[in-house]
């Protein structure tokens, strides 16, 4: 963040010191979204019911990647390195979408 | 392993970084291999929106919620493993890699009686009451078992990794200074977690 190169060898663990309470506080919202999904579910919003549905579920994957998985922590390499990997399964979904909702 | 040249303990070649980078390349595999999936699904779920909305009921929400909530506590106990084991607490740490372990058990016991119903119900691929049902079903329930089934496997995998992992904490392989081994097997179950995420709202909650 601070524009620091990992060229020395101390650089081989994940900075920033660990503590349980910030995992325990993103399991409690991922527990709260998975009740939301649930109970949205139930309601019928026609055609954006599917869209809710799939929002909650990208943000709680944001939640696992972001806290779970230390991509906090992680240099900015690696934040680049799974947006692009994401980038090209959201231009394949799209490059379906494109051929299969105008049938 | 160790061919290093010079026999000095102070000198051993090591980069977590780039270990880390190799499971996250192996994590993109799998996003390939299960997002080709979700495209499938995607694709046939928009051919056949009224037999998905039917089929989908035979899905029981409550164990698909409940195995939801499974999965999630276990993605914490998995992190907080390796909180403990970086507080050079060894014995809290193998005791959250157990839990883990457990609850990944209790998913895949939940699996197998889900699984184990539908089949007494006459609902696996191939069966005749399954073909005997409209095309959109028959996509419903062979992506159902495809997918979840992968799933399982991962969650099985995933269990014989976490076991490894406790016996590596155990003899002092994984340790307060080194867990990039704990670390590796934490970022595969969380993609775990999180393809559930995404089986969970498209198979059981569409309703």
């Amino acid at each position: 963040m601070s524009g620091e190169q990992s060229t020395s060898t101390e650089q081989h663990t994940i900075e920033h010191k660990p503590t349980y309470g910030i995992y325990i506080l993103v399991w409690l919202v991922l527990v709260m979204l998975t009740g939301v999904t649930v109970a949205v579910a139930g309601i019928n919003f026609g055609n954006i019911t599917v869209a809710t549905a799939l929002t909650i579920a990208v943000i709680k994957s944001y939640l696992v990647l972001t806290f779970f998985m230390h991509l906090k922590a992680e240099s900015a390499m690696f934040k680049i390195f799974v947006s692009v990997a994401l980038l090209f399964l959201l231009i394949s979904i799209a490059l379906l979408f494109s051929d299969y909702s105008f049938l | 392993m160790s061919s290093v040249a010079e026999h000095t303990t102070e000198h051993v070649h090591r980069d977590d970084l780039g270990s880390r980078m190799g499971i996250w390349l192996f994590l993109f595999t799998e996003l390939v291999l299960f997002g080709g999936m979700f495209l499938v699904y995607a694709v046939y779920r928009f051919m056949y929106q009224h037999e998905f909305h039917i089929a989908a009921k035979e899905l029981n929400t409550l164990i698909g919620t409940l195995n939801t909530l499974i999965l999630l506590t276990s993605s914490l106990t998995m992190v907080l493993a390796i909180v403990a084991i970086r507080k050079d607490n060894k014995y809290l740490s193998i005791f959250f890699q157990m839990v883990t372990i457990l609850l990944a058990f209790g998913f895949m016991v939940n699996k197998y009686f889900e699984w184990t119903t539908k089949i007494h119900h006459g609902i696996y691929p191939g069966s005749e009451t399954l073909l005997a049902k409209g095309n959109g079903e028959v996509l419903f329930f062979g992506l159902y078992y495809v997918m979840t089934g992968l799933h399982g496997l991962h969650v099985l995998i995933g269990m014989v990794l976490i076991g490894v992992m406790t016996r590596f904490t155990m003899t002092g392989t994984v340790n307060s200074d080194k867990y990039i081994h704990l670390e590796a097997a934490g970022l595969y179950w969380h993609l775990v977690d999180i393809i559930w995420i995404f089986l969970f709202p498209l198979f059981y909650l569409i309703t």
